[in-house]
């Protein structure tokens, strides 16, 4: 019970600074579960970030798995819940104010000034999420190449995480 | 929105809004966005064009995730407070069943060898995926090169030096913030 409290209290404190949705929060979360809460080690948090590129679905799921893996389906759920309600509630209520503040001088200065915030977040959050899967040269490698050819082209991202799949199954990344 | 196109949008069944969303919700690998823009305006005409970039507007201003602050506005505007719901908890319940399946096949054999190869292989997929979207917004942003220390200083407090992330962003934000609300009144946007 007392882990479900710490984890609802943590990642719904969390929502409230993701700016730029679950996959900029990747860094903080790898901080709270790995670094201040030591509730999986850092292997652990590269493969559930793994399996939920794996999986269809909107980026938030990284968080259910890590509430998964912390307690269960009541971990995944409660996970799931803290992250998305706090700014669910908001969204509801700000629904209908929203003309009135959109595009008043403060409401563009706050979305100008936090996406260079948001790309150096995930920036941090490939670098962490890499060197906690234990990649060597080979593996930064293949980062390199994936992320050449997906900022060009726009490919299905399922054929990286196959050629992912394959080259890590023989033994080459 | 103009209070007319406010008064009429049309009412969906509850469970339409839920099987919609769940629909959007298993549509997509890393991100189910650009499915929701063309189920929600092409497919099921539920937003126009317009009415669509109003709504993601707000979502995207807001923290959190912004697929499901899409679904909490749209099943709102479709179905007052059970639609909300029902929006978003078709968007989750599909992906998170997924998701917690291979959860009990890493349960069960994540500790084999071939496993963790395998997930290793995809970990570094991700990784390329992320530095690709990184890459892509910095580029969106590369004609303001007011901007780009931010990039810097936040990839050194988060990454290297590993701050928390809530002091680092209200603190970002703060004089970032600023400097957009500078380069706007100098009409630089």
């Amino acid at each position: 019970m007392n882990t479900l409290l710490q984890l609802f209290t943590d990642f719904s404190l969390l929502s409230f600074v993701a700016f730029g949705g679950a996959t900029a929060l990747l860094p903080e979360l790898h901080r709270v579960v790995v670094d201040q809460r030591q509730w999986m080690d850092a292997t652990t948090f590269a493969h559930l970030y793994a399996i939920a590129q794996a999986a269809p679905g909107p980026n938030v799921l990284v968080v259910t798995l890590i509430g998964w893996q912390v307690a269960g389906l009541a971990g995944a759920l409660t996970a799931t819940l803290a992250m998305c309600l706090p700014m669910s509630v908001a969204v509801y209520l700000l629904f209908g104010h929203w003309e009135r503040f959109k595009g008043a001088r403060w409401q563009r200065a706050v979305q100008l000034g936090v996406a260079p915030l948001a790309v150096g977040l995930i920036f941090s959050g490939a670098t962490l999420v890499g060197r906690s899967a234990g990649l060597g040269w080979a593996g930064w490698g293949f980062v390199f190449v994936v992320a050449a050819f997906a900022a060009r082209a726009r490919f299905h991202p399922l054929w990286c995480i196959a050629a992912g799949a394959a080259l890590g199954l023989a033994g080459l990344v | 929105m103009s209070p007319d196109s406010r008064k009429t949008p049309p009412a969906v069944s509850l469970a339409a809004l839920f099987f919609g969303f769940s629909k959007i919700g298993l549509s997509g690998f890393g991100g189910v966005l650009p499915f929701a823009r063309y189920y929600l305006v092409d497919t099921c005409r539920w937003l126009s064009a317009e009415e669509f970039n109003q709504l993601l507007g707000l979502c995207q201003f807001l923290p959190g995730p912004n697929v499901v602050n899409l679904a909490v506005v749209v099943g709102r505007r479709h179905g007052g407070p059970a639609g909300a719901c029902a929006a978003a908890c078709g968007l989750l319940a599909g992906p998170m069943a997924v998701a917690l399946l291979l959860a009990l096949l890493y349960d069960a054999w994540g500790t084999l060898p071939q496993a963790q190869a395998m997930l290793r292989g995809v970990a570094a997929a991700g990784v390329g995926l992320l530095f690709a979207t990184a890459f892509r917004m910095a580029l969106a942003i590369r004609r303001k090169p007011a901007f780009l220390p931010f990039v810097a200083l936040v990839f050194v407090a988060i990454a290297l030096l590993r701050w928390p992330l809530p002091a680092v962003m209200l603190a970002g934000i703060a004089l970032s913030g600023a400097v957009a609300y500078g380069l706007l009144r100098k009409g630089g946007e």
